[in-house]
């Protein structure tokens, strides 16, 4: 049996009395018990869903039960359980004469229902499946069609958002990207099909969205984002879906979304692994909270150079999709202060608690970052990849370009050429004569090369050759040349017969 | 259908509320109603603490809240209700009033446009949470906490 205390305006169902009894090994127990014993408590603690409601405090002798084991929080004999309210409220967000950014989308769902917009006969149809469902019903379609959803990326994370989001009667779908369809993209990026090879994404998307629903508003910009254009990018969105695949871009995104109040739902794939979470939301951490700092650039590999499972994309952009919608219609238990783990090779979803940092320097009580920053630089990418020089011209002490080895093999000099990419890549393509040691083992073999001899070393583009060719000359190698662009170059300037990838 | 449920302002407590309003302009105020029998007789200004910006949104901590309600006890009245402003906005509750309200309480909306407070309306949740009822704000002359229950004792809870 523990005490719980109850505040003034519950006390009208539980008799006028500011403390009651209530048994139960867990504060869920014993709030179920509570329940049980003034049933008119119910619909004030809990939602629809049967989740305490976000305004519910409920403390453990002065802790507060988020910080323990919510709601399975241990009770013991003679402990004092409190229900504290957290009292909030605040002017309709559908603010016509001021210039704050819109913060709808966070807890409480958009606007009163008489400035959502109607629903045609038409719609009506078409959302039928989502009509019928309490949690979404007419008012959820008229907040979905209200909603507006920035999509960073239209690519293999933006494909599959972009298309639910779109079928599902988002009433505004922003797309940032400034690439064209490339064979390579087809494995995963839905959105676009063979014919759109070489057009704009954003020109494809568009029309692969409109078809597929012409009620949606389909927003394109046609940039590449920056600390510069972020926060006005931003500011007509509810929620923004970060599709990005490169950290200087994922730090720029998380923290115009810190400051301009903007939930982030945040994705990302590499191979067959794949994380989601909803970050930046006043409640939650964000993305800084978890990583403060960036990977040294180059430790982790983009999907360009890892590769990625077409459909891991379609997993995980669908998991960001359905957070975007559930933040916009205020149901259900967003992916807040939880870091969602997916292995596609096991089929196993692994959650992580997070917490948000106080010493955050975006989110935290006292930040120092307050507004947008250089992130090439912060993330280190700019020093570690200094402007390119022309490729046909190279620093002859530590590099070589595609053209020059060809005339060199030409000439019938017997040069060594280490191709330390993996071997499913040697398979796609290669440079005849070449020997494979994938980086990785460069180390453990490197006793089979002649350290007196002349090596040209290259991977698919020369970022990981570049790696080998210092470890080489670290371990005493005399002459080290780094095949400038990789094997890509090669096949461009000398043997357009094999394919890329 | 119930009686309407009244609740008396005076003139201090009315122009306290407006003041705090147009100090915090463009910003929304919040503070917690005082009193006994549904008569204000105190108001207590408390930090908006809001991280959603402020402009549109306000929060009371738990740690205020519970000050606020040790605050009325001393006082010997109990607590209220809360008093907030809407910053150019209709003194009308918002959907997100309506998702944080709580039952019982008397929620006070003042409406400050362009600095100026305006328009003051009462609201109380309805049991089913469903909306809100609009009650009646009483400005009488003499907000004494002894008279008031004599003056409005058959208003009645509902």
């Amino acid at each position: 049996m523990a005490k719980i205390l109850i505040p003034t305006p519950l006390r009208p169902y539980t008799d006028k009395q500011d403390a009651v009894d209530a048994s139960g090994a867990t504060v869920g127990e014993l709030l179920a018990d509570l329940t049980r014993r003034h049933a008119g408590l119910k619909t004030h603690l809990y939602n629809e869903q049967g989740k305490l409601r976000s305004f519910v405090n409920v403390y453990v002798n002065d802790e507060d039960i988020r910080y323990l084991q919510k709601e399975q929080t241990p009770v013991n004999a003679g402990d004092t359980v409190s229900i504290i309210p957290s009292v909030a409220g605040g002017a309709s967000a559908s603010a016509k004469a001021t210039a704050d950014p819109p913060t709808r989308a966070r807890e409480g769902g958009p606007t009163v229902l008489e400035d959502l917009p109607a629903l045609t006969n038409d719609e009506i149809k078409r959302y039928s499946r989502h009509l019928i469902m309490p949690e979404v019903g007419v008012e959820g379609q008229r907040k979905l069609k209200a909603g507006k959803v920035l999509c960073i990326g239209a690519g293999g994370l933006g494909s599959p958002v972009a298309m639910y989001l779109a079928a599902a009667g988002i009433g505004t779908l922003g797309l940032v990207d400034f690439d064209v369809v490339d064979f390579s993209n087809l494995q995963r990026q839905i959105l676009h099909g063979t014919p759109d090879v070489g057009r704009s994404k954003l020109a494809s998307a568009r029309d692969r969205l409109q078809a597929l629903n012409p009620n949606v508003e389909v927003v394109t910009h046609e940039v590449a984002i920056s600390s510069e254009n972020a926060l006005k990018l931003f500011e007509p969105y509810d929620v923004i879906v970060d599709g990005t695949d490169n950290f200087p871009t994922r730090y720029l995104v998380n923290d115009a979304c810190v400051l301009t109040g903007k939930p982030n739902a945040y994705g990302s794939i590499f191979r067959f692994e794949g994380q989601a979470s909803v970050f930046a939301t006043k409640e939650g951490p964000c993305y800084r909270c978890l990583y403060p700092e960036p990977p040294p650039p180059g430790l982790v590999p983009s999907c360009a150079e890892g590769g990625v499972l077409g459909v891991l994309p379609g997993i995980i952009g669908v998991i960001q999709a359905t957070e975007a919608i559930k933040l916009i219609l205020g149901v259900g238990e967003p992916l807040i202060g939880r870091f969602l783990i997916f292995d596609a090779l096991r089929m196993k979803f692994r959650e992580l608690k997070l917490k948000k940092d106080p010493d955050c320097p975006v989110c935290g009580t006292h930040p120092t970052v307050t507004q947008l920053i250089d992130y090439e630089q912060f993330c280190g990418v700019r020093p570690a990849a200094p402007e390119p020089a022309p490729l046909n011209s190279a620093n002859s002490t530590t590099e070589i370009t595609s053209v020059e080895l060809k005339q060199r093999l030409d000439r019938g000099e017997k040069v060594k050429i280490v191709d330390v990419r993996e071997p499913n890549e040697y398979q796609i393509n290669r440079i005849p004569g070449s020997e494979l040691i994938p980086l990785g083992d460069v180390p453990k073999r490197v006793n089979e090369l002649n350290p007196d001899e002349e090596i040209v070393v290259h991977c698919k583009s020369g970022v990981r050759s570049a790696k080998a060719a210092d470890f080489l000359r670290s371990v005493g190698f005399k002459k080290v040349l780094n095949l400038k662009g990789g094997v890509l170059d090669w096949i461009d300037k000398v043997d357009p017969t094999q394919p890329k990838y | 259908m119930p009686a309407e449920r009244r609740i008396t302002i005076g003139a201090d407590i009315d122009q306290a509320i407006r003041l705090h309003g147009q100090e915090t302009y463009p910003h929304e105020c919040c503070g917690a109603l005082v009193g006994k029998d549904d008569a204000v007789t105190a108001v207590v200004a408390l930090p908006n603490t809001t991280e959603e910006g402020p402009r549109r949104r306000f929060l009371v901590r738990p740690s205020d809240y519970r000050q606020a309600e040790r605050r009325a006890t001393e006082m010997g009245g109990e607590l209220l209700g809360f008093y907030h402003s809407h910053p150019d906005h209709p003194a009308r509750p918002s959907q997100y009033d309506l998702d944080h309200a709580w039952p019982t309480f008397a929620y006070i909306i003042v409406s400050v446009m362009n600095g100026a407070a305006g328009d003051m309306t009462v609201w109380f949740l309805k049991n089913d949470r469903s909306s809100f009822e609009e009650g009646s704000l009483d400005h009488g002359q003499n907000p004494h906490p002894d008279t008031a229950p004599a003056v409005h004792g058959q208003a009645g809870r509902s």
